[in-house]
C-alpha cells in the first residue's frame, strides 16, 4: 500500500549496530608502513610525482593528474619512498601505489600553509590542492561539485549527515566532535557559491548530533537541520535530495540540475580545517567494528595505513575473521587481504566472523515473486524483473527497466527471502547494456 | 600483527541480509491457516483432519518423488508443498473421499507446479487448479455437503447445500452462524472468524499486503449492492474470504506491484460475482482467481513500477 500513497521513498529497516556511536575518536600512531594508492577518487588515476628512495614530508604531493575530475594525493607521513608498485584495487583491477616507510618524525612539508581565497575560483582551486574528495564514500572530487556549469541556478547546499549504513559512526563523531568546523565549512561554501539555503540531513537515530547541530546553526540565516527517518538508504544522494527538498534528480542529470549541491558532513568539516591550516587530506576518521574486532572504536588514521595495522591498534581480532569489509555492510567492498590500505573515501573497516559471514552467504533459492525487492527499492526499480531480463540476455528490456539508475544500495538483495544476489545481477546488467553499445 | 589463517571471503555487497526466508514465509502462512483448520475440526469433525493430512502428505510426497525421479535438488524443505496441501484440503467438502483428495494433491503438485519448473514458475495457484480439476472430475463428491443443523443443545451434521445454493429461505444460516462457520461448505472456508484471524496475522507479520484481500472483498460487496444482493451474505456464504486472504495472495501467481495487485483483486471480485449471479455454478471464487492468475503476466507488464527520475526515450 505504501507506494500508492506514501510520499517518502522506499528503503529497508536495517539493524543499526551503531556500537561505536559514543566512542570518541582516537588518533592512531604512525604505522611502520603506509601504502598510498594513486586513485582514491572518481575520475582519472594520478601519476606518482615522487621516485623510489625520495624523502617525503607530511602534506607533500606524491601524485597528481591534469584531469579536471581528479584530485592530487599527498603523503600522510614523513619518510622514504620504498616501493612504487601495483596493488589490487577494491574493484579487482590493479592500481599504482606509493609505499612509504615513515621516519615517525612527522615533519610537515613547506608547502603546507593556509590558502588565500578571495572568490569561488580561488576557493575551488584551493580545495583541489587539498586533495579533497567526497568523504561519504563515493569519493567524487569536491572542487568539481563546487563549480557546477549552472552555478546561478544552484541555491541549496545539502549537508549529508545521514550515515545510514549500519555500524558506521564516523560521521556521527564528526558531527559531535567537529561541530564548529561543520558550521564554518557551511558558511564558506554558502558564501562562495552564493547559496540561499543549507539543509543538514541527519537520520533520527543520532539525536545527540541533531541537537548539537541545531544549537550550532541557530541564528544562521537559511541554515536548518532536518531529522530524517532512520531508514536505509537515506544517505543516498538522490534519496537525500528528495527527502530534504522534494526534488527529483532526473535520469542522467546531476544534483546541480535541480539546484542542489550535496556534501558530506566530514567533507564540509575538512574544508573549514583546511582553510585554517592548509594541511591537505592526509588522515581519515574510520569506524573499526564487526564481531571479530576486539576493541571496536573510531580511529583517526593516516591515509595509506593498512587494515592490519589499524586492526592491531584496535586490539586485533577477538575471533578469526572470515570477511573484512572496507565501508559499510550494505555497500562496502570485501577485501582479500589485511594489507589493503585506507583510502580518502573509506569510513569503516568491518571484520566479520565465519558465523556472521555465513548469514549473508545463504544459497540462492528460486524467486517466489514476493515483490519484497520491488517494495524495498528506493528508486522504484523492479529487481526481480531485471534479473529475469538479464538471464534472458534481453538488453532492450534491461534498458526499459532502467537498471542504469540502480545505485547498488543493496536493499533488494537484503530483503530477498530467496537470497538472490540481485545487486550483482544489476551490476552485470549495466555492463551488459554497456557492451551492447 | 593481526594474522589470519583461513582465507577471507570476497563476495559482492550487501554483506548482511534479512532473516526472512522462503521457508519462514511459508511457515507463517501455515501458522495463519491453523485457526481455520481447528475450526473445521470443531465444525465438521475429525474427517476434516483426515482430509488435511491426506492432502498435505500427498503433496509433499509427490514433490519429493518428482525431485527424486527428475534428479533435482530436494525442495520439500521450503514448505510450499505443505501450504498447497492445506489449501487444497480447505477447498474440499468434509465428506470428500480421501483417494480423490490424493488425486487432487498429485495433480496440483506434479502437473501445475513441478512440470512448469517448480516453485516460482507455476502460472496458476496449484491448490486452485487442484480444486477445479476435482470439481470437474468428481462433481458429485465435490458438491455433497454436510451442513451443521441446529438442534436442541447444539448442532448436528445433516446433508444439505451451501448457503449460496440454498433455495428456501428457512434453510439459510444467520449472520452469526456464517461468521462462526456453522454452515455448509468446503471445510476450511466456513469459519470467517478463524480466516480473519489468520489473514490479519499475515498482514501484521508483513507476509502479505492487504491490497488484494481488501479490493477483492470490497468488489464483491459493491457488486452485491449494485445487483440488489445482500453484501454481507455474499462475503460470508462462499469461499471469498479464504480465497481473498490465502489463495489470491499467492506471490507466484499474483501481480508484483501495488497497482497490479489492486487490479488483480478487483478482477477476482468481479469475476466471482459474475459467476455467482449469472453462471451455472453457485460459487465462482476458484474460477475467478484461476482466470486472474492466467492474466497476471499481462497485468504485470502493464503495471510496472515507475523508476525514480526515469526518463522515457521516445
Amino acid at each position: 500500500m505504501s507506494k500508492l500513497f506514501s510520499k517518502s521513498l522506499s528503503g529497508v529497516k536495517v539493524p543499526h549496530c551503531k556500537n561505536t556511536a559514543a566512542s570518541e575518536t582516537v588518533k592512531m600512531p604512525v604505522p611502520d608502513k603506509v601504502v598510498i594508492p594513486m586513485k582514491q577518487h572518481m575520475g582519472r588515476e594520478c601519476t606518482p610525482t615522487v621516485k623510489l628512495t625520495d624523502l617525503v614530508k607530511v602534506g607533500q604531493v606524491i601524485g597528481d593528474t591534469d584531469a579536471f575530475i581528479g584530485a592530487p594525493i599527498h603523503s600522510s607521513v614523513s619518510g622514504k619512498v620504498t616501493k612504487i608498485d601495483d596493488i589490487i584495487g577494491s574493484d579487482g583491477t590493479p592500481i599504482k601505489a606509493v609505499v612509504i616507510t615513515p621516519d615517525k618524525l612527522q615533519e610537515v612539508d613547506e608547502s603546507v600553509k593556509a590558502p588565500e581565497v578571495t572568490d569561488l575560483a580561488s576557493f575551488a582551486a584551493a580545495i583541489r590542492r587539498s586533495g579533497l574528495v567526497g568523504l561519504g564514500g563515493a569519493g567524487f572530487p569536491t572542487h568539481v561539485k563546487l563549480m557546477p556549469k549552472n552555478l546561478d541556478e544552484v541555491t541549496t547546499l545539502l549537508v549529508n549527515g545521514a550515515e545510514c549504513e549500519p555500524y558506521i559512526t564516523a560521521d556521527n563523531r564528526t558531527m559531535l566532535e567537529e561541530t564548529d568546523d561543520i558550521v564554518e565549512g557551511i558558511k564558506l561554501v554558502k558564501q562562495y557559491m552564493e547559496l540561499s539555503e543549507v539543509i543538514i540531513g541527519v537520520e533520527d537515530n543520532k539525536p545527540e548530533a541533531i541537537a548539537k547541530l541545531q544549537a550550532a546553526v541557530a541564528g544562521l540565516d537559511g541554515v536548518s537541520v532536518k531529522s530524517l527517518k532512520a531508514q536505509y538508504p537515506q544517505g543516498g544522494e538522490k534519496v537525500l535530495i528528495y527527502e530534504c527538498t522534494g526534488k527529483i534528480v532526473p535520469e542522467g542529470k546531476l544534483p546541480s540540475d535541480v539546484g542542489c549541491v550535496v556534501l558530506n558532513v566530514s567533507t564540509i568539516a575538512f574544508i573549514a580545517r583546511y582553510m585554517h591550516t592548509g594541511m591537505p587530506l592526509v588522515t581519515k576518521r574510520v569506524t573499526v567494528d564487526g564481531d571479530a574486532i576486539a576493541e571496536p572504536k573510531n580511529v583517526e588514521v593516516p591515509i595509506g595505513a593498512t587494515f592490519g595495522d589499524i586492526i592491531d591498534f584496535c586490539g586485533g581480532f577477538k575471533t578469526e575473521p572470515k570477511k573484512i569489509i572496507m565501508g559499510g555492510p550494505m555497500m562496502g567492498f570485501a577485501v582479500p587481504t589485511l594489507d589493503y590500505p585506507v583510502l580518502k573515501n573509506n569510513n569503516a573497516i568491518l571484520a566479520f566472523s565465519a558465523e556472521k559471514t555465513a548469514e549473508a552467504e545463504a544459497p540462492e533459492t528460486p524467486c517466489i515473486r514476493c515483490a519484497r525487492c520491488v517494495n524495498a527499492c528506493p528508486l522504484g526499480l523492479m529487481p526481480a524483473a531485471i534479473e529475469k531480463a538479464f538471464n534472458a540476455g534481453d538488453v532492450d528490456a534491461l534498458k526499459a527497466l532502467k537498471v542504469n539508475l540502480c545505485m547498488e544500495c543493496g536493499c533488494c538483495a537484503y530483503v530477498c527471502p530467496a537470497k538472490r544476489n540481485l545487486v550483482s545481477v544489476n551490476r552485470l546488467a549495466k555492463k551488459m547494456i554497456e557492451r551492447s553499445k | 600483527m593481526s594474522t589470519i589463517t583461513n582465507k577471507l571471503t570476497v563476495a559482492p555487497s550487501p554483506h548482511i541480509k534479512d532473516k526472512v526466508t522462503t521457508k519462514s514465509l511459508m511457515l507463517n502462512v501455515i501458522i495463519a491457516l491453523v485457526p481455520a483448520g481447528v475450526a473445521s475440526v470443531l465444525i465438521f469433525g475429525f474427517r476434516s483432519l483426515a482430509l488435511i493430512a491426506t492432502c498435505v502428505i500427498t503433496c509433499v510426497v509427490a514433490e519429493y518423488l518428482f525431485n527424486l525421479v527428475r534428479k533435482k535438488p530436494q525442495t520439500i524443505g521450503d514448505l510450499s508443498a505443505v501450504v498447497t496441501g492445506i489449501l487444497l484440503a480447505y477447498n474440499l467438502p468434509s465428506t470428500f473421499p480421501l483417494w480423490q483428495a490424493a488425486v487432487g494433491g498429485i495433480f496440483a503438485i506434479v502437473l501445475v507446479k513441478k512440470l512448469f519448473g517448480g516453485l516460482g514458475q507455476n502460472f496458476a495457484n496449484p491448490a486452485i487448479v487442484g480444486r477445479v480439476v476435482l470439481l470437474i472430475s468428481f462433481s458429485e463428491a465435490m458438491t455433497t455437503w454436510l451442513v451443521p443443523h441446529k438442534v436442541i443443545g447444539g448442532y448436528t451434521l445433516v446433508s444439505g447445500a451451501t448457503p449460496l445454493a440454498v433455495t428456501t429461505a428457512s434453510d439459510l444460516p444467520s449472520y452469526m452462524e456464517m461468521f462462526l462457520g456453522l454452515r455448509g461448505g468446503a471445510l476450511g472456508e466456513t469459519c470467517i472468524l478463524a480466516l480473519l484471524i489468520g489473514g490479519v496475522f499475515l498482514i501484521v507479520r508483513g507476509v502479505i499486503k492487504p491490497i488484494i484481500p481488501v479490493s477483492f472483498l470490497a468488489t464483491i460487496a459493491v457488486c452485491s449492492l449494485l445487483a440488489g444482493e445482500d453484501p454481507l451474505f455474499q462475503l460470508m456464504a462462499g469461499g471469498a474470504v479464504l480465497g481473498a486472504f490465502f489463495m489470491a495472495t499467492d506471490y507466484v501467481t499474483s501481480p508484483v506491484t501495488d497497482m497490479g495487485k489492486l487490479i488483480f483483486g478487483i478482477g477476482c471480485g468481479l469475476i466471482t460475482m459474475l459467476i455467482r449471479l449469472f453462471g451455472s455454478y453457485p460459487e465462482g471464487v476458484s474460477f475467478a482467481i484461476l482466470l486472474m492468475n492466467i492474466i497476471t503476466p499481462h497485468i504485470d507488464s502493464l503495471t510496472k513500477s515507475k523508476p525514480f527520475g526515469g526518463v522515457i526515450k521516445k
